[in-house]
């Protein structure tokens, strides 16, 4: 009891802390942007206003790094409304309009050229699509579905298997020496047949890994490990990009002391 | 003492790390960025492209992917206005609309290049690996108007070119998978030559495209970025990123080995051998 009473009283401590901290981080804000505005260090126009937006939901983002917040939580939810709203208007502009809506229903109207109803095909297999709201019509959905897998599948077997296969093999069955290339390649095509071999015998599972697969089998884990490390620095490098970007727009567009 | 190491908070290690940032970004000092084999594929061909030549470039990125791309972005579009050829802009992904034609606009300004004549933004589309294919048939069929509303036929900067076989190189700079979709389903069936810019992340998964010459180029992450504007001498973002880069990655090898130096000593290895539930 007294151990639980003493949790519950550290909490509290914790989330006034908490809530201060919010509280003071939002005012130095505030007191900050005034302070550029007053001083003449951002004009008052909407560039100067988009930067401040800007600064204060990154800000509010990153601050999820010391605790889950309201201000993390309001910019989180702010982004995913933006960005459904963005995409539903530029989807409008850039797809639905000039393909849909101009073709098809401005000539019915206007009666200046003739209407495409060919659009009416593709637009009906979209509808459909849509049905799967409804418990009763969701049958419908299927042609859809049906048309873009059997599409899909006609267009990707084929070009997958000739990009990501036989275009793969290529490589991986280079003549070592063919005369003018440097030793390094050489070494490279000896590294990059070994790295294959290995790695598929360490994935074919019908032969026990013992003896010399199990060797071959070891040394494939090994080339996977390596594989795995160059992909966790290239993720490394990218988050660090990430976070680098945005110091830059906040020393450089915000607090101006970077040139 | 140990104890309290292998439990930091990781708060801690965050600070560390934008502290490092911060104060490799105030500090002037420069790290050479010199430029590797893969960037330089793509600086080689777009040099040796006469003038007038027809480059595509697709934005298929959004803000998430910003700090990395629209860098690699603006450093290619002042080599390809700097020699005169007419870029064609279009996105795959509707968040990259704004950064795309940001892009193509603000730079083209500087070398006074005029859109639908000089370049051209064709804007968004749905549809990836069905409206690749469509290009590939007819560009205008894929694209009746431009970005802007314009009908694609009359713009003088799409003379000559009917379909994707017409263009003399594209380029993809992807956050996602569309670099593979391009080639699977643009470069290998309409023969165009191709190179390719991307987020760090998914750098590693296309070198094999390099090796099997399915791209001439390869941009990987802000460091691709930095290595292309050295070679356009057009040092900016990037470039400027390579300091607090080399000084974080610096950091993190410390980490890595001071927390396994730690974890040896505080004999947490035995526990991970004997599996957590072992008894000591």
């Amino acid at each position: 009891m007294a151990h639980s009473a003493q949790r519950t009283g550290g909490e509290e401590m914790n989330r006034s802390t908490d809530f201060w901290i919010l509280v003071g981080t939002l005012i130095a804000f505030t007191v900050i942007n005034t302070l550029f505005f007053a001083i003449g260090s951002f004009k008052i126009n909407w560039d100067s206003f988009g930067i401040v937006i800007a600064v204060g939901l990154t800000l509010a983002m990153y601050s999820f790094l010391y605790k889950d917040n309201p201000a993390f939580k309001i910019a989180e939810n702010l982004y995913v409304g933006v960005a459904l709203g963005y995409t539903v208007i530029i989807t409008w502009y850039n797809a639905l309009k000039p393909d849909i809506y101009d073709p098809l229903f401005v000539p019915i109207f206007t009666k200046a050229t003739e209407p495409e109803y060919l659009v009416i095909v593709p637009m009906i297999l979209g509808i459909f699509m849509l049905m799967r709201i409804s418990a009763r019509l969701s049958w419908l959905s299927r042609w859809s579905f049906a048309f873009v897998v059997g599409l899909g599948s006609g267009l990707t077997i084929p070009n997958y298997i000739h990009t990501f296969i036989l275009k793969q093999i290529e490589p991986s069955m280079r003549p070592l020496f063919y005369g003018g290339e440097s030793i390094y390649v050489s070494v490279n095509g000896i590294l990059v047949l070994v790295g294959v071999v290995t790695v598929l015998l360490y994935f074919f599972f019908s032969i026990e890994h013992k003896g010399p697969i199990g060797v071959a089998s070891k040394i494939g884990i090994y080339f996977l490990m390596v594989s795995f490390g160059a992909s966790f620095g290239y993720t490394v490098m990218g988050r660090m990009s990430l976070l680098i970007g945005r110091m830059i727009f906040l020393l450089r567009d915000w607090l101006g002391v970077l040139h | 003492m140990l104890d309290k190491l292998v439990n930091i908070d990781r708060r801690i290690i965050f600070a560390l790390v934008a502290a490092a940032v911060v104060i490799s970004l105030l500090m002037s000092f420069s790290l050479p960025v010199p430029a590797t084999p893969p960037v330089m594929g793509i600086y080689d061909k777009i040099n040796d492209m006469p003038p007038g030549s027809h480059v595509l470039i697709a934005f298929d990125y959004d803000p998430a992917a910003k700090e990395e791309l629209q860098p690699m972005a603006i450093a290619l579009l002042h080599h390809c206005y700097s020699r005169d050829l007419t870029v064609i802009g279009l996105t795959l992904w509707p968040g990259g609309t704004g950064l795309a034609e940001q892009a193509l606009t603000s730079i083209a300004r500087q070398y006074n290049r005029k859109s639908g004549e000089d370049f051209v933004f064709l804007g968004y589309k749905p549809g990836v690996a069905s409206l690749i294919i469509n290009m590939g048939e007819n560009l205008y069929t894929a694209f009746p108007a431009d970005f802007y509303g314009n009908d694609t036929k009359t713009l003088p900067a799409l003379q000559g070119v009917e379909s994707l076989r017409d263009l003399d190189y594209v380029i993809d700079l992807a956050a996602g998978a569309s670099i593979e979709t391009w080639i699977a389903f643009g470069k290998e069936k309409y023969k165009f030559d191709m190179g390719a810019g991307c987020t760090a992340v998914i750098g590693p998964d296309l070198y094999p495209f390099l090796d099997s010459d399915q791209i001439n180029g390869l941009m990987a992450g802000l460091k691709g970025a930095a290595e292309y504007e050295v070679l356009v001498k057009y040092p900016a973002q990037a470039v400027e990123g390579m300091r607090p880069q080399s000084v974080t990655h610096a950091l993190i090898v410390v980490f890595v080995i001071f927390s396994n130096a730690v974890f040896f000593a505080s004999g947490g290895w035995r526990t991970v051998r004997r599996g957590p539930g072992a008894r000591r």
